[in-house]
């Protein structure tokens, strides 16, 4: 699975980082995502899924699968 | 299962559609939404959407081809009228009805208005999209607005209003903003914040009655004073859309009572979103949260449970409010918190946590994403107070 983030459309919620810490981080001072892990592997799917689907300014994209 | 139904048409609903497909559900899937549109995101209305009028196609959350694509029966524009759960069958506006195996309701809230007191003049509430194209078109810069509460939507619908020139005075009830939820210091933060953007807040003030006058409305204070409104917008909170569900027989009580996996107390029915009142063993407290995240979250958990999962939901509430260039977010739970400890706060930013029974409930972060992860953590893991709060 590959992460693709939108760090023009991140508004720091911070949901990312809360569903999957080692995938996601946040720069504390302009608030944006920082993708710790552009690959993940399968046993985080779950939680970059969760990341995905509860980032409220959909800046979390999911390819293969 | 033949049929599931789902009636609003909302957040919580695509998301319980995509859990349906998504774990192999092949039956047909009825929507039905009261409002004409399509699901569609509703934070935006308070902000970007209200400022520079909603961009109708932008703000849907599926497009038109994806309810095709998962072979979704709309029914929009048709409010669901009445259910009998014995009969399994939810009757519409105008008559038609729907039979299910599965139901999930997911009507979600409506804005609550004043009442009588407010029938004279241009007094507006925002929940729906319509809402907001009805009140984009008044924000005129130069004129004034008075809004009524001082909670998240008036706070919201204040900075908006300010950013694009009007003059905007706030009167709340409560000693300061958003007190009942978050306490008196919290609330002055904001009070403070809204004052530096050219924002009156009045608060410890009712309002008596509104009046149509020559300058447009007189809005009548408990206190004796006046103020003129070109334009008024209340924001005094939401109650369930459970209208629909009296007479049902299915348990009601400030929301579709639930057990912890989200079913309500009739065989095949669950609910998702604002509208369910659940018991949550975390916070062990039976809530309602009307909040974006647990629709999401709650939609596809409902969703789970029709297909004969019985986890219980237990996800940590999260939320948000953008206010001119402040980013608030909370997660966790602040009602019924017995101590509120401010950890830090300047002009730009603060964090504070919440806390009852010896352990931390809830924090409250103000321009410091970073924090939110921590604290989270400590909220689930049921960190005792004194290890979390600075000395």
């Amino acid at each position: 699975m590959k992460v693709i983030i939108d760090v023009a459309a991140c508004q720091g919620y911070a949901c990312c980082m809360m569903e999957a810490p080692s995938v996601f981080d946040l720069n504390e001072d302009e608030g944006k995502v920082i993708l710790l892990q552009e690959n993940p592997s399968e046993d985080l799917r779950t939680q970059v899924d969760t990341a995905a689907r509860t980032c409220p300014a959909k800046a979390i994209r999911l390819e293969n699968g | 299962m033949r049929r599931v139904v789902v009636v609003g048409a909302s957040l919580a609903a695509v998301h319980a559609i995509d859990a349906l497909r998504e774990h192999g559900f092949e039956g047909e899937i009825a929507l039905v939404g009261a409002e004409p549109h399509l699901p569609y995101d509703r934070p935006p209305l308070s902000k970007e959407a209200l400022q520079h009028g909603p961009d109708t196609t932008g703000l849907l959350l599926r497009s038109p081809e994806w309810y095709v694509e998962r072979g979704v029966d709309l029914h929009l524009g048709r409010a669901a009228a009445a259910l009998d759960p014995g009969a399994r069958v939810v009757t519409l506006e105008g008559g038609a009805s729907l039979d299910y195996d599965g139901l999930l309701i997911a009507t979600g809230s409506k804005a609550r208005t004043l009442g009588p007191a407010s029938q004279a003049g241009p007094v507006y509430t925002l929940r729906t999209l319509d809402d907001c194209v009805a009140l984009h078109e008044r924000l005129v810069p130069g004129n004034h607005l008075v809004v009524i509460g001082a909670g998240f939507i008036g706070l919201e619908v204040a900075a908006t209003a300010r950013d694009m020139g009007m003059s905007v005075s706030v009167v709340e009830l409560a000693p300061a903003p958003l007190s009942r939820v978050l306490g008196d210091e919290v609330g002055r933060w904001f009070m403070t914040c809204q004052a530096a953007h050219g924002v009156e807040v009045l608060c410890g003030t009712s309002v008596e009655r509104i009046e149509a006058g020559s300058r447009g409305s007189k809005v009548v204070l408990g206190n004796g004073s006046t103020l003129w409104a070109d334009l008024i917008v209340t924001g005094v909170g939401a109650s369930p859309a459970t209208d629909w569900l009296r007479g049902s027989g299915i348990r009601l009580s400030d929301g579709v009572v639930c057990d912890q996996s989200l079913r309500a107390s009739a065989p095949g029915i669950v609910a998702a979103g604002d509208v369910t009142r659940w018991y949550h063993s975390l916070f062990d407290e039976e809530m309602r949260v009307e909040q974006w995240t647990n629709a999401v979250e709650q939609g596809r958990h409902a969703a789970m449970t029709l297909l004969g999962g019985d986890d219980p939901y237990i996800a940590v509430p999260y939320f948000w409010s953008d206010q001119f260039d402040v980013k608030m977010r909370f997660v966790g739970r602040a009602n019924a918190a017995e101590q509120i400890h401010v950890e830090r706060a300047d002009t730009s930013s603060m964090v504070a946590l919440f806390g009852r029974d010896g352990v931390i409930r809830g924090a409250l972060c103000v321009n410091a994403p970073r924090q939110l992860a921590l604290y989270r953590k400590a909220i689930s893991d049921g960190t005792p107070w004194q290890d979390v709060v600075s000395a």
